[in-house]
């Protein structure tokens, strides 16, 4: 049992060539399974925006008309601007969307004067990881750690305070934090006007290793990401704590102070590493959560990412650019699961013993 | 009939037991004490308060003032007598997606734990392919499709779209649960799977499935809210959703006087939402024996 409970082990089990095989038929499950799933979401998603009412022309048009235009001039502006073939049955559609993305062609944007759905991602999606994957780092840290302060000073006013301000940060949604967030720095605090902080980049600023780029994608960044930790470090912070004070009513906690070990090597090796176990595997779903968030935060900071590309894209039905975030999506939320399954193994030495023995 | 019929007693009892604990609890006291006030307002107070439905121009956008305790919107309508008729569509869909997303995940959840097999694979894979899916875009999308002035079928999308990642805590909650001896007791009297369901297993999950009834409420008013305030779908009725939606498109981060026509659907919610989860946290003490026993 104690070979087992001690978290350290660097020696791994020779492998045997049988042994080698299911691994390598696991890896080939695995990995055949994670295309079907991002087959099924696809093909979900490709029937779904399309049975949404409105066409993709409808809406282009009403904007015209809308803006003052008549209906003829508008349906010729269509005609001409609009890259779009609607008339093909539905699945003829999706067999040649299916072709195309074999061959890595996500299609072209209906309403984005033609652009390639691949150019118009891979510009807007560096500033939604960025944006969310900076500020999802620092919270899940952040969270680790209050949660275990926490969880080592219960009953104390520290758990008291800590507790409240986590669950009232986790029940608050993001979107609200970024209205008050807003309304304080811009109109009561007055320490930037709103409409400086709108986009990603102030206007005329260039893309370079320069002071004045660097300063700006921060400056423009600082309160996306705020709410963002704002959101998340509450659940971080809860869940740690309950999974603190879980590990630390374990026996081989037990056994480490009955052993003398010193307080620091406890809190790291033992209780900190198994605590945080459950952690990172909710923090590889989470990413799932990156998309879902940003759309929201991004349409009220107008960032210019991933999210608000999406908002136009659903305003103006713009399919392949909505397939296309989609997919993008579904590929790293696979891609971060089996990540996650990886790293849960590796890092949990009980599983890992499991696992070989079967 | 009868094992279906009996569990009642077992619930109540169990329900007078989860209210014990929740009124020794000061915070989650209070929040059901603000719960209350909230449904009682928002149920009684449109037959009460006349409604805001012409616009003031003599009164737009002032800030709080003994007339107007939070102040008055761009059309000149009292922000509080807004929210009070604005809380009715938050509670129904916030109470009727909760208890359908539960529903249906204890339902999967407790079938797969339940059944094994060929079924649990495949409801499981299904689980997985359904959490693959970003959730709140999909539910954008599928709500241009219904009418939201709907609100019942506004809760069954929220619902049909939130269940899986609770169905799988349920799965592994049935399954520890079946490993306890006095369930292992039951199957070997042979006592039937409703028994065994609903009168050993249900009343050892109720307040875990409780305290997950009101995350999926906070949840349900999250993108509820969240959704009308994207403009992604045409307003229905108001609530607090069309408030902060209308001050926030007619510019209200930029004018300091329109402040309170934010803050005030934002305190509402915000309010709500947590009055729901510091209910919820005496719940878990209920629920963690670890937390309990340490008392």
């Amino acid at each position: 049992m104690s070979t087992i409970s001690v978290p350290v082990t660097t020696e791994r089990p020779v492998s045997f060539p049988w042994l080698r095989r299911i691994t390598s038929n696991f890896l080939l499950r695995r990995l055949l399974k994670a295309l079907f799933t991002i087959w099924t979401v696809t093909t979900l998603i490709f029937f779904v925006i399309r049975a949404m009412p409105g066409s993709p022309v409808d809406i282009f048009v009403n904007d015209l008309v809308l803006k003052g235009l008549t209906e003829e001039e508008a349906m010729r502006r269509a005609a001409s601007l609009l890259h779009i073939d609607l008339s093909e049955p539905l699945p003829k559609q999706y067999v040649e969307f299916l072709g195309n993305l074999a061959r890595g062609d996500l299609g072209i944007s209906y309403i984005n004067r033609g652009q390639e759905v691949s150019t118009l991602i891979a510009q807007r999606l560096p500033w939604t990881l960025f944006s969310v994957g900076t500020s999802l780092i620092i919270s899940f840290f952040l969270g680790i750690f209050l949660g275990m302060i926490i969880a080592y000073k219960r009953d104390t006013w520290l758990d008291h305070l800590l507790t409240n301000i986590a669950a009232g940060l986790d029940a608050i949604p993001a979107y609200m934090t970024a209205i008050v967030l807003i309304i304080l720095i811009s109109l009561v605090w007055k320490i930037v006007p709103a409409g400086e902080l709108r986009g990603s980049l102030s206007a005329g600023i260039k893309p370079g290793f320069t002071f004045d780029f660097f300063g700006d994608v921060l400056k423009h960044v600082a309160l996306p990401a705020l709410v963002y930790i704002l959101a998340s470090v509450g659940s971080w912070m809860l869940t740690m704590k309950s999974s603190t004070v879980s590990t630390l009513g374990e026996d081989y906690v037990t056994v480490a102070k009955a052993r003398g070990l010193p307080e620091s090597r406890i809190i790291t090796a033992y209780v900190g590493r198994n605590a945080s176990l459950p952690l990172f595997t909710r923090f590889a779903l989470s990413i799932a959560f990156i998309l879902g968030g940003s759309v929201i935060i991004e349409k009220i900071f107008t960032y210019q990412g991933i999210g608000l590309l999406l908002t136009q894209a659903l305003y103006s039905r713009d399919y392949p650019v909505m397939q296309g975030i989609f997919l993008v999506t579904t590929i790293a939320v696979v891609f971060s699961n089996a990540i996650a399954d990886l790293l849960y193994g590796f890092l949990d030495p009980r599983i890992r013993v499991q696992g070989e023995g079967n | 009939m009868a094992a279906i019929t009996a569990p009642f007693g077992s619930a109540i009892s169990e329900t007078g037991k989860t209210f014990k604990l929740i009124a020794r609890n000061p915070a989650s006291f209070i929040g059901l004490l603000v719960l209350v006030v909230i449904t009682i307002v928002s149920l009684v107070g449109p037959m009460v308060i006349p409604p805001q439905n012409h616009a003031n121009v003599a009164e737009i956008l002032e800030g709080p003032s003994s007339r107007h305790i939070l102040g008055t919107d761009f059309q000149g309508s009292d922000n509080l007598a807004l929210l009070v008729y604005g809380g009715k569509d938050i509670l129904e869909v916030a109470f009727v997606a909760g208890l359908l997303t539960t529903l249906l995940a204890v339902a999967v959840g407790s079938v797969s734990a339940f059944l094994g097999g060929i079924v649990d694979t495949v409801l499981m894979e299904l689980v997985n392919i359904w959490l693959t899916i970003p959730q709140f875009p999909l539910l954008a999308i599928l709500a241009t499709m219904v009418k939201l002035s709907d609100i019942f079928l506004l809760a069954v999308l929220l619902a049909l779209l939130g269940w899986a990642g609770l169905a799988r805590q349920i799965r592994s909650q049935v399954l520890s649960l079946k490993q306890r001896d006095y369930v292992e007791a039951a199957m070997t009297l042979n006592l039937g799977t409703p028994h065994i369901i609903f009168r050993e297993m249900l009343p050892n999950m109720m307040s875990f499935v409780a305290i997950s009834l009101i995350f999926a409420a906070t949840s349900a008013i999250y993108q509820q809210t969240s959704l009308v305030f994207l403009g992604l779908v045409p307003f229905s009725s108001a609530n607090w959703g069309t408030t902060l939606s209308l001050a926030y498109t007619k510019g209200a981060i930029y004018q300091s006087d329109a402040a309170w026509t934010m803050l005030a659907p934002v305190g509402a919610i915000a309010l709500f939402q947590l009055a729901l989860v510091s209910l919820s946290r005496s719940l878990d003490e209920v629920f963690n024996p670890r937390l309990r026993t340490s008392v």
